[in-house]
């Protein structure tokens, strides 16, 4: 059976990635086992890969680089071998060359940018919290059918701030623009919590699990 | 284009069971918390929050397993509360599916808790449940289910939480909380003008018109309920409805 990783470093919320994923995978009629793991072995023959983060950019760093190997099974797979690749919240923020939150913190530079706390400005609270639009930046596979004005969950106060035009994959506004999603090549990122948008998150993930790139 | 009003069933928990109370005695029973989770998932809820009402009061641990159960139900957010009392009790209950969880009366006691609770999991996570009751012209604190007063000022308290670290408050009048005659708004508006954190409205909605001005003249980013919703009273459909006339940014559903 083919296997999406779903990387357990100690910085996410797996048990609600796990389950959407699951559910994504059996919408898009494929059955899927959903690996959660560090081990750097399953990177290497696992299908896809997903990397899930909550908290703290700095934080989430360490736990990452913490797991001898890990970070090379991800960058081989990835990188190397081009594994459709899924990250979710500081699991996109930790795609970039560096974030801000308490500090600078080296990121893993696959899609190059800063990482730095929003500033929506007066009346807007932070963290941004809750439902808001999704704007296409690209005409993305992941981000196809997800109907009229598709609305997803967001909880965060870092965010992107400087990616590349042509690696801006979704943006939302919260008193600015804000990066949503990234993309280049086999790698796919979110700011938002698809496990958490009911209808628009299980299509964005079932897209995910039916992804050529 | 603009972040949307949150419309959160409440799911207040005894014994596995879901009840709501009229100023939070005389329990009333609902159902079952993961039959109603899933009718809300399915409704397009846009949060869910589930509070063990009993745990703090009888010093016992929230049960995980109707957590876990009722998370499986769950593609939106599901904020859990109820006798959180440390970043072990906030952590073992992300550990079974939630998402945000909810401190009161411990975060009163010792406000470091809100502090340890963020740096273990990231200030999103936290929420600081507030229960307040007017007092003269300002509005003091309660924990323990409302039983017990502190003597402590809400809107100083709630400076402090977000000082501390706390992602969200959930505001809760123990004036309006069952006598379905809306949302304390003066509160609200208090709070709201004092942080700079979302604060879910909670506590006296009793009719689809009472959401929008919590959110419109109360400030609140978030409007929390149980029993109009539990009990069929209002839709989901009908308070989106009823919030968009009034003025107040819905998510479009489905």
């Amino acid at each position: 059976m083919k296997t999406i990783a779903l990387i357990d470093y100690g910085s996410g919320n797996l048990h609600s990635a796990a389950r959407a994923l699951r559910v994504a995978s059996n919408e898009a009629k494929k059955t899927r086992e959903i690996r959660i793991t560090n081990d750097p072995a399953v990177l290497s023959y696992a299908d896809r890969i997903v990397l899930p983060g909550v908290g703290h950019f700095a934080d989430c760093a360490a736990n990452l680089r913490k797991h001898d190997g890990l970070i090379e099974g991800l960058e081989d797979a990835i990188l190397k071998r081009g594994v459709p690749f899924l990250g979710i919240c500081v699991g996109q923020q930790l795609l970039a060359t560096k974030g801000l939150e308490d500090g600078e913190t080296l990121g893993l530079n696959w899609i190059p940018g800063t990482v730095d706390r929003i500033q929506p400005g007066e009346g807007y609270a932070v963290p941004h919290m809750g439902w808001n639009a999704l704007h296409s930046q690209q005409n993305h596979p992941l981000l196809s059918d997800l109907g009229d004005d598709p609305h997803v969950y967001f909880t965060h106060s870092y965010a992107y701030r400087d990616a590349a035009d042509g690696h801006i994959a979704a943006t939302t506004t919260y008193g600015e623009p804000i990066i949503a999603a990234v993309a280049r090549d086999n790698i796919f990122a979110t700011q938002f919590h698809p496990e958490k948008s009911q209808r628009v998150g299980l299509k964005l993930l079932s897209n995910f699990v039916l992804w050529r790139p | 284009m603009t972040l949307k009003t949150r419309i959160i069933p409440c799911l207040d928990v005894k014994d596995g069971r879901t009840v709501k109370g009229v100023n939070f005695v005389d329990l009333r029973d609902a159902g079952d918390p993961v039959a109603l989770a899933k009718a809300y998932d399915e409704q397009g809820a846009d949060e869910l929050c589930f509070l063990d009402i009993t745990a703090s009061h009888e010093n016992r641990g929230t049960l995980l397993d109707i957590v876990s159960a009722t998370a499986e139900q769950c593609f939106m957010p599901l904020t859990v509360g109820g006798g959180v009392r440390s970043a072990e009790n906030m952590l073992a209950l992300l550990r079974a599916g939630a998402d945000k969880v909810a401190v009161n009366s411990a975060a009163v006691a010792n406000p470091d808790v809100i502090s340890e609770c963020a740096a273990r999991a990231g200030r999103q996570c936290v929420v600081v449940a507030i229960d307040a009751r007017q007092s003269g012209d300002s509005w003091e604190i309660f924990t323990h289910g409302g039983r017990n007063p502190t003597g402590i000022d809400a809107i100083e308290f709630a400076q402090l939480a977000e000082t501390k670290g706390a992602g969200e408050i959930l505001l809760t009048s123990m004036d309006r909380d069952g006598t379905k005659s809306g949302y304390d708004l003066p509160l609200l508006k208090a709070i709201t003008s004092a942080v700079n954190i979302p604060v879910i409205a909670s506590g006296g909605a009793g009719k689809a018109d009472d959401l929008a001005p919590a959110i419109l003249t109360g400030g609140a980013s978030a409007v929390l309920a149980a029993s109009i919703f539990h009990f069929g009273e209002v839709t989901l459909d009908q308070a989106r409805k009823a919030l968009s006339v009034a003025g107040a940014p819905v998510r479009p559903f489905p």
